[in-house]
This record gives C-alpha cells, structure tokens and sequence, in this order.
C-alpha cells in the first residue's frame, strides 16, 4: 500500500488523504456483498443454512466490536445472544410478532443487561475478565432453567410465527424471507459497525487495545469508552439473538449456552479478529463446515473443527481474511 | 527561590512507603512556569516513584500535590493529564499497531472531548488531525507520520513518547529517562527537542549522563534514599561535596 510507494516527506495533506485511504470502500467489498445473495439463485436449498450463517455472523460481528477492537476477552457473550432470543419470543408469546419492533425491543433489553454488567466487565483483564464474562454466562443460564415458567426451561419454548416484514413478506418454509430478514439485519450492523470503527471512538478503542497503560496517560476515561461499545455489542448480540428466535419460531437453552460463547470466539479467531468481515467470514466456514462434517460423520464433526482452528492459529495469527491481506500486501 | 504562586507544580512533604522501605521520603518541591530541571539521583533513589506520584499513577501515603493552585492529589491520571500534568514513560508506552499519525490524533481528540463520538467519520476532526501532524512536524516525526508505530527505529519511538505527551497540551511535562536506550550521539539530539519545546511548559526530565543535565538544566534536584539531598543551578550541584560522594563521585564525570 501506500506506505511503500511514497517515500517523500508527507505534508498534512498526505497525512489527511492517508486516513482516508484506510476507510474507503475497496471493490472487493462490494463483490462480498453482491455474492451474499448468491445463495438466493445458486443454493435456494440451503437458504435455511444461509439464514443461520447471517445470524452467528451478526452475532460474531458484536464480539469483534469488543474483542477485535477493544480488545476485552469475553467468554459469556451467548448470554446477550439468549437474552436478545428470549425477549423476542417471550413479546410475540404475550401476543405482538410484529418483526421489527420485536427486535428492536430485544436489542434493547440486552444492551440493557449489557449496560449494567459493563461497570463490572470494565474493572477486570485478562483472565479475571475471562472468568467474570465466563461466570455471567453461566449464571444467566441456570437462572433461565431455573425460571421455567417463563423460560420453558430444558423444553424450551414454542414462538408463534412472526408476522410478515412490513405486513408484506411472509416467513416462507423455505427461508427466502428468513435470509433476506437476517442478511438485511447483518447489512445495516455492518454499516453501523463500519461507521463506528472508522470515528475517532473507533480510534479510540485500537488505543485501548494496543496499550490500555498508556490511555489515562494521554487523558483518556477509557472505562467509559469501553463500557459504550460493551453496550453497544450487547446489544448487537440480543438482536442476533431475536433474528433466531423470529426465524426458527423456538428458542431453548442452548441459545445462552457456553458452547455458544466459545464457537463465537473460534469463529471470529477462524476469520480474523478486528476487520469485521472476519466474523462473516468466519461464520461461513464455521457453519458450512459443520453442515458439511456433520453429514459425513454426526458424532466428530468438531474434531475437524479444533484441527482447523489450529492450523489458522499456528500459520494464520491475524486469521483467514489477515493472511489474505498480507498475500495482497495490504496493511494486516 | 521565587514567590510559590508563581509555581505551576508544587508538591507538599510527598511520602511513600513500599513495605518497610521509605521510597519517597517528605519531597517537598516547586516547579515554576517554563522551567527545565533535572531530577537526577543514583539506582533506586526513587526518582520513578516520585513522578508515578506526582501524576498518580501511585497514592502517596502522605502529602499533597498541587497544579496551578490546585490540590490534585485525589484525581485520577486522566484528570491529571487534562488539567494539564503529563509524563513521558522509561519504557516505550506507545501503540504498536497505530501509526504516530493516528495516536496522536486521539490523543488529540481525547484533549477535546472528541474520543467518545462515534458517529462522525475520524477524517471529519480536520483540525485535530492537522495538529497532530503539526505536532509529529515540530519534532521531526513527520517523515514516520503514517507508518507503524511497531516497525519506527526506536530513538523516533522515543521521540512520539513525546509528542503524545504534548498533544495532551501540557504545562507540566515529566519526561523520565526520554533518552533511555539511545546512543549518545543521538540523544544530544534529543535533548535539543526537549530544549526547544513551547517556552510556557514547565519541565522535569529524569537523565544519568551527567553532560546533558549540566546543558540542558536550568536547575538540579538531587535525589537521594527518597528525599531531596539539594535542589540548586548546575555550578552549585557540581561542586556540592555530598553530590560528589553519593552520585557523581563513582562516575568521574567531574
């Protein structure tokens, strides 16, 4: 890029265009786009799938936020995920499956949550951090299994169907409406996240997490930085968590379940942490490996998973999307 | 010494304890508005400590700190730096994977309140951007402004040290050791930087070679087991029999 390529002084100028440069849309991404709808006219039989893949994507966007930018491990992010889901089912249960609202509705109530546990999350790091998010998680869900009555607990719970987007398009078997509702959802968080990351708030979580020391030391209160994008990632995660709810009509406990949590993490590892596409990315691998695995052989299809993730690990640190961009010369 | 309201930084009978080992020991001493002193003092004399006090980084056990008249001493790093009390670290505290250019446009932003919006693109701060590159200018670092901070030779690391120090817009600027680690050819040159920064900000810096504290300070404060031995110009620390015995005797430098 373009470090190499000038070797003259930059004037301020240069140093303004440079900026620029790092946010400007790159036609790859649009290609990335337009081929998300292949699945419309390529595989309408996979579109069930598709509309899962978008969800654990939107899902694993929320945690880039806070892991990839901000840099605070969680292990307990299924929690917002769960809350988000059982918000939106318990709503149409009480009677209103308008979409929209629904999701509006969950979303706010996990950035809620989220809010509340942001003054406990900020206060820790590493492996106290990893064991409070780890602790929170495992709490929310014994206290749904215990709340059966409300939650269905180990039964789970029956959502009546939502009602179509716009009074117009109804929820097809076949998952067209279901792909679209999910697709558009995780377009319009990515354009959030993608303004978010690129301000100087964006700027502000790198700084955290390239040197948390040194923040106070230039006049940064960044607990409160970190509790917004906490918040904001809560939030994200609930909405992620409607999506399932709405689309697959039930919602159980494993929608706050560890094992959520941590895939999130070893999708977002897979794709690259920090880039945003690397939770679309690795979403897509995750799941259309399981799909695929699961179809040779139910019982062990995560061996192959563990395996992948330490070859990315080992000979990818910055994940798939940042070794291809290394191959491409870019900044990784 | 001059009337102490004319004192940007004073600080009042500072006193640390680290178990039973007295770090700090009753500190009692005044900067005033555009100086440059030394704080000089053998291995372990403390001089880390004091300044990881001074911008609170540590609570003293007892004393207080005052900035512009103001008592600080229960305020927070962050509070510190933005009433206008910055340092430098020993160690590289940079951010590896940002380029001089974008640290010191948040530390600009967060100067101004700017570092919480996320709504407005960063390119739309043009002035906070202008003036980090202005910054990055003044000390010669436009030339690294947009490469990364982890791949700068490590004498203009130590120079960004500083100019994230200064986007903070200090009155009080602590450098410790800003020469750490730098050859002494190049760390004269350093020094010239130091000397030639805004004459209204008020500086202390931490150094062991002796040539450069007698150039560049105005004043010396000799730190010893904790407590200030002296606090005098250069001739007077040079010729200072305690000064010779417990810190420069060993070194010959005089």
């Amino acid at each position: 890029m373009s470090e190499t390529t000038h070797t003259q002084t930059p004037t301020v100028n240069t140093a303004r265009q440079w900026l620029k440069r790092q946010t400007r849309w790159s036609p790859f991404e649009i290609v990335f786009w337009l081929a998300l709808l292949l699945p419309f006219f390529l595989f309408p039989t996979y579109l069930p799938l598709a509309s899962q893949i978008a969800i654990a994507a939107l899902f694993a966007l929320s945690v880039d936020l806070i892991l990839g930018y901000a840099g605070i491990i969680t292990l307990g992010h299924a929690m917002f995920f769960g809350l988000g889901a059982y918000a939106a089912a318990l709503l149409a249960k009480a009677g209103w499956s308008e979409p929209l609202t629904g999701l509006l509705f969950a979303g706010l109530f996990a950035g809620l949550i989220g809010f509340i546990s942001s003054f406990m999350i900020v206060r820790v790091q590493h492996l106290a951090l990893l064991m409070i998010t780890l602790g929170l998680g495992v709490l929310t869900l014994e206290l749904a299994n215990a709340m059966s009555w409300l939650t269905g607990g180990t039964d789970g719970l029956r959502v009546p169907r939502t009602w179509p987007i716009f009074n117009y398009f109804r929820f097809d078997l076949w998952g067209y409406t279901s792909y679209g509702y999910s697709l558009a959802v995780l377009f319009i968080c990515f354009l959030l996240s993608r303004r978010l990351v690129n301000s100087s708030f964006g700027l502000a979580l790198r700084g955290v997490r390239e040197n948390v020391k040194r923040m106070p030391a230039i006049g940064s209160d960044y607990r409160r930085h970190l509790q917004k994008v906490y918040t904001i990632s809560a939030a994200m995660a609930g909405l992620a968590g409607a999506l399932m709810a709405q689309t697959t009509s039930t919602v159980a406990l494993d929608v706050l379940s560890f094992t959520r949590s941590a895939d999130v993490i070893v999708m977002l590892v897979l794709g690259g942490t920090g880039r945003l596409y690397g939770a679309i990315v690795g979403s897509i691998i995750f799941l259309v490996a399981r799909d695929q695995l699961a179809g040779i052989n139910p019982q062990y299809w995560y061996f192959w998973i563990g395996l992948l993730l330490m070859v990315v690990v080992l000979f990818m640190p910055k994940g798939i999307l940042g070794f291809l961009a290394r191959l491409t010369g870019k900044r990784d | 010494m001059a009337d102490p309201t004319q004192m940007v930084l004073r600080t009042d009978g500072l006193s640390k304890k680290f178990g039973a080992l007295q770090v700090t020991n009753n500190v009692t001493l005044a900067l005033p508005r555009g100086c440059r002193h030394a704080l000089i003092g053998p291995n372990g004399a403390g001089k880390t400590t004091l300044i990881n006090l001074i911008t609170g980084q540590l609570k003293p056990d007892s004393g207080k700190i005052f900035l512009e008249g103001q008592d600080i001493t229960g305020k927070s790093v962050a509070a510190r730096v933005r009433a206008g009390l910055t340092r430098t670290f020993q160690i590289n505290t940079l951010f590896p994977d940002l380029t001089p250019l974008e640290a010191v446009t948040l530390a600009v932003c967060e100067r101004e309140g700017k570092a919480g919006q996320f709504w407005q693109p960063l390119t739309s701060h043009s002035q906070a951007i202008d003036e980090a590159f202005e910054t990055l200018k003044s000390i010669g670092l436009a030339s690294a402004a947009t490469l990364q901070t982890r791949t700068l030779p490590y004498g203009q690391q130590r120079l960004l040290e500083i100019a994230l120090a200064l986007a903070t817009k200090p009155r009080v600027l602590l450098l410790d050791e800003p020469a750490a680690g730098v050859p002494k050819d190049e760390s004269a040159a350093l020094f010239e930087v130091i000397a030639a920064l805004p004459s209204d900000i008020s500086v202390l810096f931490i150094e062991h070679d002796m040539d450069i504290v007698f150039k560049f300070a105005s004043r010396i404060i000799v730190l010893v087991a904790g407590g200030v031995l002296l606090e005098a110009g250069p001739d007077e620390v040079r010729t200072d029999p305690r000064v010779r015995e417990v810190y420069l005797g060993k070194a010959h430098h005089v």
